[in-house]
């Protein structure tokens, strides 16, 4: 008698023999598996830091997917609102930032400014582009880490000068004719972190606004120099307030961190306006495992900041700006609709006046990358001109066209924006509320704290 | 000579004061009394006046100055000048931390000691400090000169650029990329000119010794991670 037959189990692929039926067949082949933990990425930059003993520094924000204003739906009006007509009904996008105590606030026809960003890191026909386009829009742009330059003050309406750690080409005068100061205490794609702007893009007219060598690798301190803490922060503002006799408004900016007291603090401290930056807004230059691994999500800032501004009765009396991946109106509205004053945009910004534009892809593959994914700001070779300081690169950007597309992208944002406000029945952008949104997912309910969508269930605050 | 008596009269008068002096101006000299340690006590002038306060003062007096000559006659707070642009200010008393931080221009001379990170980010003033200073000086000093006739404390000029930084008493110990330099005839030179400056009589610039940076920091190297 034959003996019974026995199941084989094997990863070979090679040919079998089926004792039983004496017949034969070719296992089917296992595909190759790549690891979850271990992916091309990754491998990718193991096999980097070990070749050149360096961790990878970039630009940009995070890349990594977390949960973000595409897990939020409007609801829209139904039988129990009704909604505004398109076109015919009004529907408000004005903003006035700084009335707490500033002698004179700033106002702003639409809701979304342009964030803080340095020439240095950014062309000078980049920073001219990025005030044209808000000018032309009836918004602010913002100096960055590197002082203020004549391009952009000549050409931004409404210009905000960031107060930084490193100071670097800070001076009384260019704090006069600012219209709005902002003192930098982190940002989202770095929150306690400085930075650093490689040698090859410190050109002389760089190093010369920092009072550096031209060339060398110019640090900028994570931390203030001269104060420390919310008591600390309070007395310096009270110093620029006197140093500017009380007209300017005076923002905080912090990255996404902890965003409930941070906002609080600011408050206590006297700011008039609190910029709120989350991990996905981008930086000129950052180490990668900073960039994807400290900080909250843009999304996971906005309600425990409103919060802190409702619990001390400053929402609305304090601005709020919230910043990081806001890319259209939806954003916009989204962020509105959870309690911020205003959003601030950067990377959006940079791409409206052609920052990894497709039509310099044979570039970009030059430079080991493709149009989309180019983050190497920080070395100078930007194809598009804009992060760089090659004079020949930045002679790609025309300042008035580029300008001219910002403006357009800036009011498309808003023409969306108001859509939305108007489809939930409100006639200023303002009026949308987290009443107006659902959550796609569990996560975003429970950061936005709106309810996940069919139900009434918001994580954390609601029942079962 | 107006006379601002902080026991009475808001801050924010003695401020505008100070601003509104334009070209031309008759009245370029201004005394404080009273200020009971207030906090950025004639920051931001832009004139050459003259401003004396009698008493001590808390933080970031004479902050931003340019051209004015401001005087403190009692000790003063954290950040004393800092950001100054030009002019100088004079503490005849001890200064808290940051004295004349990330300051781009001008003479800062402090009579008696300084606390931590005097000097701290400077990018071109000179300060003189008769006393002793405290540790992290001079950290990141980007450019300017600081001299000190007393001692100084740990890690002094950490991380410097170009700032020059002398010292005539001990250093506790120098930051990372700080070095001890050889005092060349043009530094002598610049050193005397500095005290007399700073109206020190009693130190030769031969009493000093030269600290600055070895540049070795000025371009990354995993090398160097040891010192970061």
């Amino acid at each position: 008698m034959a003996p019974p037959a026995r199941s084989i189990i094997s990863t070979s692929t090679m040919s079998t023999r089926i004792e039983a039926g004496q017949m034969t067949y070719k296992n089917p082949p296992t595909a190759p598996r790549q690891s979850a933990t271990f992916d091309e990425y990754t491998l990718s930059e193991i096999r980097r830091a070990a070749a050149t003993g360096i961790y990878d520094i970039r630009g940009a924000g995070a890349k990594r997917k977390v949960p973000h204003f595409d897990d939020l739906l409007f609801l829209g009006a139904s039988i129990s609102r009704y909604p505004l007509e398109g076109y015919r009904e009004a529907c408000g996008t004005n903003v006035v930032l700084g009335a707490r105590h500033a002698k004179k606030p700033i106002e702003l026809k639409i809701p979304i400014t342009i964030a803080g960003m340095s020439f240095g890191s950014l062309s000078g026909p980049a920073k001219e582009a990025l005030g044209r386009g808000a000018t032309l829009a009836g918004t602010s742009t913002t100096t960055g880490d590197g002082g203020m330059t004549e391009e952009e003050r000549g050409h931004s309406e409404i210009l905000v000068y960031q107060y930084l750690p490193s100071r670097y080409g800070m001076n009384p005068h260019d704090l006069r004719r600012a219209d709005a100061i902002e003192v930098v205490v982190g940002q989202g794609a770095k929150p306690g972190g400085g930075g650093m702007l490689l040698g090859q893009k410190i050109s002389d007219r760089v190093a010369e606004m920092r009072t550096l060598p031209p060339g060398i690798d110019q640090r900028s301190a994570c931390r203030h120099p001269d104060w420390t803490g919310p008591d600390d922060l309070e007395i310096k503002i009270q110093e620029l307030r006197e140093i500017t006799d009380w007209e300017k408004p005076i923002y905080v900016k912090v990255g996404g961190a902890r965003p409930y007291y941070d906002t609080a603090l600011a408050v206590k401290s006297g700011a008039d306006v609190v910029v709120l930056d989350g991990m996905q807004g981008g930086t000129a230059a950052t180490q990668e495992v900073f960039i994807e691994n400290v900080g909250l999500p843009t999304l996971a800032c906005i309600r425990p900041a409103v919060q802190a501004l409702q619990d001390l009765g400053m929402h609305r009396k304090v601005q709020l700006v919230i910043s990081g991946g806001v890319r259209n109106g939806a954003d916009v509205a989204k962020a509105l609709a959870l309690g911020a004053d205003a959003v601030s945009i950067g990377t959006a910004a940079l791409v409206a006046i052609g920052d990894n534009d497709p039509r310099w892809e044979k570039e970009y593959q030059a430079l080991g990358t493709t149009a989309g994914a180019y983050d190497d700001w920080h070395e100078g070779r930007d194809p598009a001109g804009i992060s760089t300081q090659d004079p020949e690169l930045m002679k790609r950007v025309d300042p008035v066209a580029a300008g001219r597309r910002l403006a357009n992208y800036l009011k498309v944002m808003t023409l969306e924006a108001q859509t939305i406000a108007r489809a939930c029945g409100k006639n200023h952008v303002h009026n949308l509320e987290p009443e107006d949104l659902c959550a796609l997912s569990i996560e975003a309910s429970a950061m936005a704290g709106v309810p996940l969508a069919g139900t009434d269930w918001i994580p954390g605050k609601t029942g079962l | 000579m107006p006379t601002f008596d902080l026991a009475s009269v808001p801050l924010r008068d003695l401020n505008q004061a100070l601003h509104a002096v334009g070209a031309g101006a008759n009245e370029t000299e201004f005394e404080v009394i009273n200020p009971r340690g207030a906090h950025a006590v004639a920051v931001g002038i832009d004139a050459p006046v003259r401003v004396d306060v009698h008493g001590s003062v808390g933080y970031y007096c004479a902050g931003m100055n340019a051209e004015a000559t401001v005087t403190v006659h009692g000790s003063v707070g954290p950040g004393v000048a800092e950001n100054m642009m030009s002019g100088t200010v004079v503490v005849k008393g001890d200064a808290s931390q940051y004295a004349g931080a990330t300051g781009h221009g001008g003479l800062l001379v402090i009579e008696g000691n300084a606390s931590s990170r005097c000097g701290i980010s400077m990018k071109g003033i000179d300060i003189v400090v008769k006393g002793n200073i405290g540790h992290m000086s001079a950290f990141m000093a980007q450019a300017g000169n600081l001299v000190v006739l007393g001692d100084a404390g740990d890690a002094l000029g950490d991380s410097l650029y170009e700032a020059k930084l002398f010292v005539r008493g001990e250093v506790k110990s120098l930051g990372a990329d700080c070095v001890k330099k050889k005092m060349r005839p043009k530094h002598l030179a610049l050193l005397a000119d500095l005290l007399a400056k700073a109206g020190v009589t009693d130190a030769k610039p031969e009493e000093f010794t030269r600290y600055g940076s070895a540049r070795a920091l000025y371009h990354f190297n995993i090398d160097n991670v040891d010192a970061y």
